[in-house]
């Protein structure tokens, strides 16, 4: 497979999938990337889902990942996080230059890796204060930093629900147990706020909200921006990049970036769909 | 064929086998070739005189009222041996502390009456030390309007096999809560019979057994409603690993005319090793037409899904797994009304599960 002459006449776009199969992509971006991704390969089962995917997240900056149903772009997600069955065949994920691969989940955490999840997990039981502050002493452990104090956890999560607007009793019932779908994605943002992880993964963070949720949810997310911080933004709509407005957007089809441009380039997916993408990568 | 009869004749035939359907899954008369001898007080002595004082264990419930049961002796506060235990409204807590030590068999019964509109607790501990057998019946009583919680915590010996049974018999405006906490024995098996008269009764049946090694734990309930509008919540949760087995078996029985009754069950256990068992038999016989009773039962595993996403949150997965299983067994735990057996029964809990700070 070739460069897909459907992509010619937008300067814009970057084709950088060579696409033999052996080939290592050249990257055209910084050099100082904190989320380094090169030709990376995923199974889940016997599926090829990832197929050589390369990226590059400097600090500072928001990239979207936009494609259609069955791009792979959860998946991205789960490899880069270590859920089990979802198995790297083949190229490198490195944070900050250490090989993420080869770290356990929690451990991924502990480095500042987050994903917001597109399904959130109910946990019964586990009321969402205690929840988050077991995986907050969890991260500071391993980094070697003191527990967080009860006083201190309970201002930071006051002042973090106000802003958020979520009823601080929520946060003693059963994490996301019976919440709404929009109340779990609130949760979400609410987590990774009082974890303050360097390196963000949204997952679908859109689906499931009203626009107020939405508008609520984005500016949790804006308020995390900054210039050591890396996100990545997954999502199907141009909506959330209303909101979230991204340095970058990256077009994931079959398990490959086909395609990546500025922020315009979401608003001509949203025009054009993605139909010719799904040809060039097929 | 019940353990007592065995025990007062000496005769292992009367074991209770597999062949009884309600004793298959806990199988006595396969165990026992032959019973310890019982266990003889020298006169005037009493049955502490076997154990020093310091050898007594001590019960992690506090009351200001106490009643041993030590080698199947009856010691109380006040109490002749064998009378049986009236609470008052000066004593409405009372730690019933069973203990058994050595290679004995023992059959113990008592008498306990709440009177009527009392609200009384019965703090049970049992621990036991050896390869003894043993049964201990409660015949328990609450009158009109009374209302009993009774916790039993039981830690008896690995190689121990006892038999708790108990019969609860409830006046109209009654109340019976009753949680159950086990890490089993050689064979164990504890056992309630309620009889429910309806009209304004209320019953609370809850259960956690949590087992390691090759314990055992059966815990066997029959509530039998015989009156109109009484109400049964049951919930039983049970963890276990390496080779062990949990048995519950649950019996709800609404009779003809009992309308009104609302009965829920529950049970749900996890299975942490591929060669743990449990065996869950939950029943509900209805010959009432206006009822409303369900049952749900489930074995199975962690949720793996649940531990990835506590991992991915920064839990390593022995801290994930661990918070989980927890949460599971909380459930039964809060619903403990008496705020100190309460928090030494999730002491306990975190303490078998590994996750005491």
């Amino acid at each position: 497979m070739g460069p897909p002459g459907s992509a010619k006449g937008r300067p814009e776009d970057k084709l950088w999938n060579k696409s033999d199969d052996d080939g290592i992509c050249e990257f055209p971006g910084p050099m100082t990337s904190m989320l380094s991704i090169t030709n990376l390969h995923a199974t889940v089962g016997e599926k090829q889902i990832l197929n050589g995917l390369t990226l590059e997240v400097p600090a500072g900056e928001v990239h979207a990942i936009m494609g259609p149903n069955g791009a792979g772009k959860s998946t991205l997600s789960y490899v880069l996080t270590g859920r089990s069955g979802y198995e790297v065949t083949q190229g490198t994920a490195t944070l900050n230059g250490e090989d993420l691969l080869a770290l356990a989940p929690d451990e991924r955490a502990a480095r500042g890796v987050f994903l917001s999840f597109q399904y959130p997990l109910e946990i019964p039981g586990v009321p969402a204060l205690t929840f988050i502050r077991t995986a907050l002493n969890a991260q500071r452990k391993a980094r070697g930093e003191a527990e967080i104090s009860a006083p201190e956890f309970l201002k930071k999560a006051r002042a973090t629900a106000t802003a958020l607007k979520i009823d601080f009793d929520m946060l003693k019932r059963a994490l996301n147990v019976g919440f709404s779908g929009g109340e779990k994605k609130r949760m979400e943002i609410f987590q990774m706020a009082m974890l303050e992880p360097r390196f963000l993964i949204l997952d679908e963070t859109d689906s499931g909200l009203d626009i107020d949720a939405l508008k609520i949810v984005a500016a949790g997310v804006n308020a995390l921006r900054g210039p050591e911080r890396g996100m990545l933004v997954i999502t199907h709509y141009q909506r959330l990049l209303d909101y979230i407005k991204p340095d970058r957007v990256h077009v994931l089809s079959a398990g490959r970036i086909v395609a990546s441009g500025g922020p315009e380039l979401a608003l001509q997916l949203e025009a054009e769909g993605y139909d010719k993408y799904v040809q060039v990568a097929a | 064929m019940t353990l007592a009869a065995a025990i007062k004749t000496g005769d292992v035939s009367q074991l209770p086998s597999r062949r009884d359907e309600d004793w298959r899954w806990t199988d006595l008369r396969g165990l026992i070739r032959s019973l310890p001898p019982r266990y003889e007080p020298k006169a005037g002595h009493g049955a502490f005189a076997i154990v020093r004082d310091d050898e007594l264990y001590r019960s992690p419930f506090e009351a200001t009222r106490q009643v041993t049961v030590l080698n199947g002796g009856i010691c109380g506060l006040g109490l002749r041996e064998a009378a049986p235990l009236v609470f008052d409204k000066h004593d409405p807590v009372v730690l019933l502390d069973v203990q058994t030590l050595g290679d004995i068999s023992e059959v113990t019964a008592l008498k306990i009456t709440v009177p009527a509109g009392l609200s009384a607790v019965l703090l049970e501990s049992h621990v036991g030390q050896g390869r003894y057998v043993t049964s201990l019946s409660l015949d328990i009583v609450v009158e009109a309007g009374g209302s009993l919680e009774r916790v039993l915590l039981a830690e008896d010996d690995p190689e121990g096999v006892s038999i708790v049974d108990a019969t609860v018999d409830l006046a109209p405006g009654a109340t019976f809560s009753q949680t159950i906490l086990t890490f089993g024995g050689r064979r164990q098996r504890i056992e309630t019979h309620i009889t429910h008269p309806g009209q304004g009764a209320a019953v609370r049946l809850d259960g956690v057994y949590l087992l390691r090694d090759q314990r055992h734990a059966d815990l066997t309930t029959v509530v039998t409603h015989g009156g109109r509008d009484g109400t049964t919540s049951q919930l039983t949760k049970g963890v276990v690993r390496d080779q062990a087995r949990g048995v519950f078996q649950g019996r709800i029985v609404v009779e003809g005319g009992a309308d009104g009754t609302e009965a829920r069950m529950g049970h749900h256990a996890l299975i942490l090793s591929d060669k743990a068992e449990v065996d869950a038999k939950p029943e509900l016989l209805i010959f009432a037409d206006d009822v409303q009773c369900a049952h749900g039962n489930t074995v199975g595993a962690l949720d793996e899904a649940a531990i990835f996403y506590a991992r991915q949150r920064g839990m390593p997965e022995d801290v994930a797994r661990a918070m989980l299983t927890e949460a599971f067994v909380g459930e039964v735990v809060d619903r403990i009304g008496h705020e100190g057996a309460r928090e030494i029964a999730r002491a306990w809990v975190s303490a078998q599960l590994g996750t005491a700070e």
